[in-house]
């Protein structure tokens, strides 16, 4: 996985980042099967590996392959970017242990979750659907408010172009 | 990439499995992992991957822009639905223990249609993101 990161930092050329990204995204699934969340190395595998992927290519199509050379350097992002990460660790020390029943987050709903009086043997699908229905109803709007908003974007777009507007309704 | 005929075959060969490994993890979602969200990905893969073989026109006919836009809306619709058909039932919004004389009944049913809504929207909206990308480049086919 680190190859994969540093091999991405280094290459210029787009095709190779995108599949790169693929690998990147692929192994995070399989770290994410070993942390026992199932649920969300399958949205990994099929959304980072699989669908964002294809998208990318897609929109590789429309650019040039190779990354332009930056117009100036980039050391406030690296900056930026290392003291942000560096305090995300320093918090992550502070976590509770990795199984640790004793902790804060698995005292106040959880057992109330567990006790499963939804009957839902995947836990996951309990709390996603049943006992936060708000927050997926909340998501799903999301991914809906994206999707009308890329529409509207995107199809103004067309009509500055009649002629490729026409040609593709044809198709 | 029409007339690769290693695609095709393969292709034709893996589509229906695809399909049907997602209205798998649609409707085993209860018992084991997957639901809505990752169901309408994979339908939506499959559909793409249909797309690069065969060209997006050709997809068009088959999944016309309009059910897709249908399908976008009308999942955040069927979810929404739930939600009022628990206050029509005589409980609060998104209750789903009113939903059947049973209440873990209930519970299971209104799970079940919140997930077919979650995956009408989202396969409905990769595909339409998709179909955008792919119409601008013009050269996916």
């Amino acid at each position: 996985m680190a190859i994969a990161v540093l091999t991405l930092l280094l290459t210029r050329n787009l095709f190779s980042v995108i599949v790169l990204s693929g690998i990147y995204s692929f192994l995070m699934a399989t770290i994410l099967v070993a942390l026992d969340a199932v649920d969300v190395a399958m949205t990994e595998a099929s959304v980072g590996a699989g669908i964002s992927t294809v998208l990318l290519l897609g929109a590789l199509s429309l650019c040039k392959s190779e990354e332009a050379t930056p117009a100036h350097k980039p050391w406030l992002p690296l900056a930026v970017s290392l003291s942000v990460g560096a305090l995300l660790v320093y918090g992550a020390l502070g976590l509770p242990g990795f199984n640790d029943t004793a902790a804060p987050m698995h005292q106040n709903v959880v057992p109330r979750y567990m006790q499963n009086e939804v009957d839902v043997p995947n836990v996951v699908t309990a709390v996603l659907a049943s006992f936060r229905g708000y927050d997926t109803l909340g998501e799903t709007t999301v991914v809906f408010t994206a999707g009308a908003g890329l529409i509207a974007l995107l199809r103004r777009r067309k009509k500055i172009e009649p002629v490729e507007s026409g040609r593709k309704d044809d198709a | 990439m029409k007339n690769d005929l290693v695609l095709r075959v393969i292709g034709k060969l893996l589509i229906p499995f695809i399909l049907l490994f997602a209205l798998y993890v649609q409707f085993h979602g209860d018992f084991g992992p997957g639901g809505g969200f990752q169901a309408g990905v994979i339908i939506a893969a499959g559909i793409i991957f249909y797309a690069l073989i065969h060209g997006v026109a050709t997809t068009r006919r088959i999944v016309p822009d309009c059910l897709v836009e249908t399908m976008l809306a009308s999942g955040v619709l069927i979810y929404a639905g739930v939600g009022l058909a628990g206050l029509l039932f005589g409980g609060n919004y998104l209750d789903y223990f009113v939903l059947d004389p049973n209440p873990v009944l209930g519970q299971h049913r209104g799970i079940f249609w919140v997930e077919v809504g979650v995956a009408t929207t989202v396969s409905g909206v990769m595909l339409k993101i998709y179909y955008m990308f792919a119409s601008r480049s013009g050269s996916e086919d």
